[in-house]
């Protein structure tokens, strides 16, 4: 969702702590929901890791796209999507952004320049790239962005899609949300060498961004953006972030990490608490200010998840439709 | 075989795939081509030659070697408003774009309710008989038309090439060409105005009484040839080519099968599991009670293609094949 408001205004900062707000809701609702047996299937949850997605989608306009991931609420939030349809979708109902047939996994929303989540690992790193391509012959200055978590690094098709936009000079951000865990695996298990290195041997501009602290996520992905925009190619942000939760809703237990690590990782490093912290520091924002808010955003996003459960299934003649344009 | 319309001339089938695309490219600005050594280079059957030259390298991309990236880079053009062609050179080489066609191009209309489209066409090739041994002779069409969400056609004639191509171009859904790579330099009648063959039409490209043979992409012209022998021998083969596996004529398979009471199937695939199943399946279904033989079936020996030619030869279907299992048919009660 393109954000018109300045970064030295207090007024932005509210406005995207607001909207990582919104997706932690969003996903602790959507938690409950599930583990109640409200949501069918399964679900990647985005908490810990909003301020990777606000803070890109704050520096893009509404015609620039977005590539998403299977853990890609938070994208679809950031970029625009309503909170009501995103329930519905993941409910399966008729109202939801896919009509019920893509579920979690396959939320896309055109109208916001979401070409969709993806359930395949990797499988938008390309299709990015395919949406620079397209934006360049149709002689605009729209940029695509893909988010990709660090599991991706082990997909060739990553690789053959840098060196393309670096070849072309395709308006292309690469976004990797480096959560240290592919799935159930850390991934010091899984990445030989630096990451940003392996951007680096295209020639794309590469930077390790803190994925916690929004401001420099917006900063630096706003200077990438422009970077695309006025036709210099792509850029490659690592920025460093933490799944708070398992892999998906079920993954409780997460033998594969500490309970410590956890722990450390939300008393330091959670973005909502460092912007609220900042923004009383900087702007004088009181708490009661914050909590004011954070009630707002609550009520809204439960009332759309109630909303969403009045929401009809799908007529069984759907199950044929949309297979053929 | 249907009559082209207006001014005839004979053009070779890599001719008429070059027209459909250059006609399309200058009717519709979202066209563009993207594929290996497509450049200067004209592609690797010199199909494509000059193409570049008109239109430039913006809109004929000589991309690396990276079919799975080329694909996906035609899903992402697709959704955001072009009308990509992918080449992929071989159709062996299809296994690379899996992944592309089967999760993304296909299932992306379906998946996002209607929302997203992905009208691109991947064309690329199938068939044995250059000595080019087992990584460049398969014809692996059978796989992608298991895939729900994609279309798939099998040009056997020039005419078809032309004419097939140029609808999948113009089609809102994914739309793979399989390309007889032995087929570029055969020539056959193709008018110089503008036509359109519509996907999902059969032809009948020889009508005849006593029994119908279903033959796909060159094996059509193996049929043709068998069913003159056949003639000679008193028995008049009706040749029915789908054009299109996905989607699928069945009406036009059946009403022949029911006309002459006997139908066999033909196609350069492996038969095990091959498009000759569901060919033949659709037939048994449709035509049961017309039928005065079980359907029969010929595709590929189930192996790989062997290098030799004196051994690849024995592995596809030929006339010789056609003709025998076609008389034998018509000798079964």
């Amino acid at each position: 969702m393109s954000v018109m408001t300045s970064s030295q205004d207090v007024e932005h900062w509210l406005y995207l702590y607001e909207q990582m707000y919104r997706i932690r809701c969003f996903e602790e609702v959507s938690d409950n929901l599930y583990t109640r047996g409200l949501i069918p299937g399964i679900t990647h949850l985005y908490i810990g890791e909003e301020a990777v997605a606000v803070g890109v989608c704050s520096v893009l306009r509404d015609d620039d796209w977005i590539t998403s991931t299977h853990r890609g609420h938070g994208h679809c939030l950031a970029k625009g999507a309503d909170v009501g349809r995103m329930f519905a979708e993941l409910m399966g109902r008729a109202t939801g952004y896919c009509g019920g047939k893509g579920g979690s996994m396959h939320i896309a929303d055109q109208d916001t320049g979401n070409l969709g989540a993806n359930g395949i690992v990797g499988g938008s790193t390309a299709i990015v790239a395919g949406a620079g391509l397209s934006a360049k012959l149709r002689g605009t200055d729209e940029v695509a962005v893909a988010f990709f978590g660090d599991g991706a690094l082990g997909q060739g098709q990553l690789y053959e899609s840098m060196n393309m936009a670096a070849l072309w000079k395709l308006p292309v951000l690469y976004v990797c949300e480096n959560n240290h865990y592919g799935e159930y695996t850390p991934n010091d298990q899984t990445i030989a060498g630096e990451i940003l290195d392996r951007a680096r041997a295209f020639g794309i501009p590469s930077r390790e961004v803190d994925g916690q602290d929004i401001r420099e996520v917006s900063r630096v992905a706003g200077e990438a953006v422009a970077a695309a925009r006025r036709g210099d190619g792509p850029s490659f942000l690592q920025c460093t972030t933490y799944r708070y939760r398992g892999h998906h809703v079920g993954d409780v237990d997460r033998p594969y990490r500490t309970q410590a690590e956890e722990e450390e990782w939300q008393a330091t490093r959670d973005p909502l608490r460092n912007l609220a912290a900042w923004l009383e520091t900087e702007f004088d924002v009181g708490s009661e200010v914050v909590e004011q808010l954070e009630a707002e955003v609550r009520t809204a996003v439960d009332d759309s998840a109630a909303k969403a459960l009045e929401e009809p299934i799908p007529e069984a003649s759907e199950v044929t439709t949309h297979v053929y344009a | 075989m249907s009559t082209p319309n207006g001014t005839v001339r004979e053009i070779t089938y890599g001719e008429a795939v070059r027209e459909a695309i250059v006609e399309e490219m200058r009717r519709d600005p979202t066209v563009f081509m993207i594929g290996e050594d497509i450049g200067a280079a004209g592609n690797v059957f010199k199909i494509l030659t000059g193409l570049q030259a008109e239109f430039g390298a913006d809109r004929v991309i000589d991309s690396p070697i990276s079919e799975s990236g080329i694909a996906g880079i035609g899903v992402g053009a697709a959704m955001t408003g072009m009308r990509p062609i992918v080449e992929i050179m071989f159709g062996d080489f299809t296994t690379f774009v899996m992944d592309q066609m089967t999760n993304q191009a296909a299932k992306t209309h379906y998946m996002s309710g209607g929302k997203l489209r992905v009208p691109m066409v991947l064309r690329t090739t199938m068939g044995a008989g250059r000595a080019s041994a087992a990584q460049h002779s398969q014809s692996l069409h059978a796989w992608l038309s298991h895939v729900p969400g994609m279309k798939v056609a099998l040009p056997a004639t020039p005419r078809d090439a032309k004419g097939l191509l140029k609808s999948a171009i113009r089609d809102d859904n994914p739309v793979a060409i399989f390309e007889d790579k032995m087929m570029y330099s055969v020539t056959g009648p193709v008018e110089e105005e503008e036509f359109l063959i519509p996907l999902g039409q059969a032809e009948i490209k020889r009508p005849g009484r006593d029994i119908t043979i279903v033959a796909t992409s060159s094996m059509v012209q193996e049929t043709l040839t068998a069913a003159e022998r056949l003639a000679g021998i008193g028995l008049e083969a009706e040749v029915v080519d789908p054009r299109t596996m996905v989607p699928l004529d069945t009406d036009t398979l059946v009403e022949s099968a029911k006309r002459t009471s006997r139908a066999m199937v033909v196609d350069e695939g492996c038969e095990r599991y091959g498009v000759t199943g569901e060919l033949a399946s659709v037939i048994a279904d449709g035509a049961f009670y017309y039928l005065d033989a079980p359907v029969r079936r010929l595709g590929a020996m189930n192996v790989p293609v062997p290098f030799a030619p004196s051994l690849e030869e024995q592995t596809i279907p030929n006339a010789d094949g056609i003709f025998e299992t076609a008389r034998a048919l018509c000798s079964a009660a």
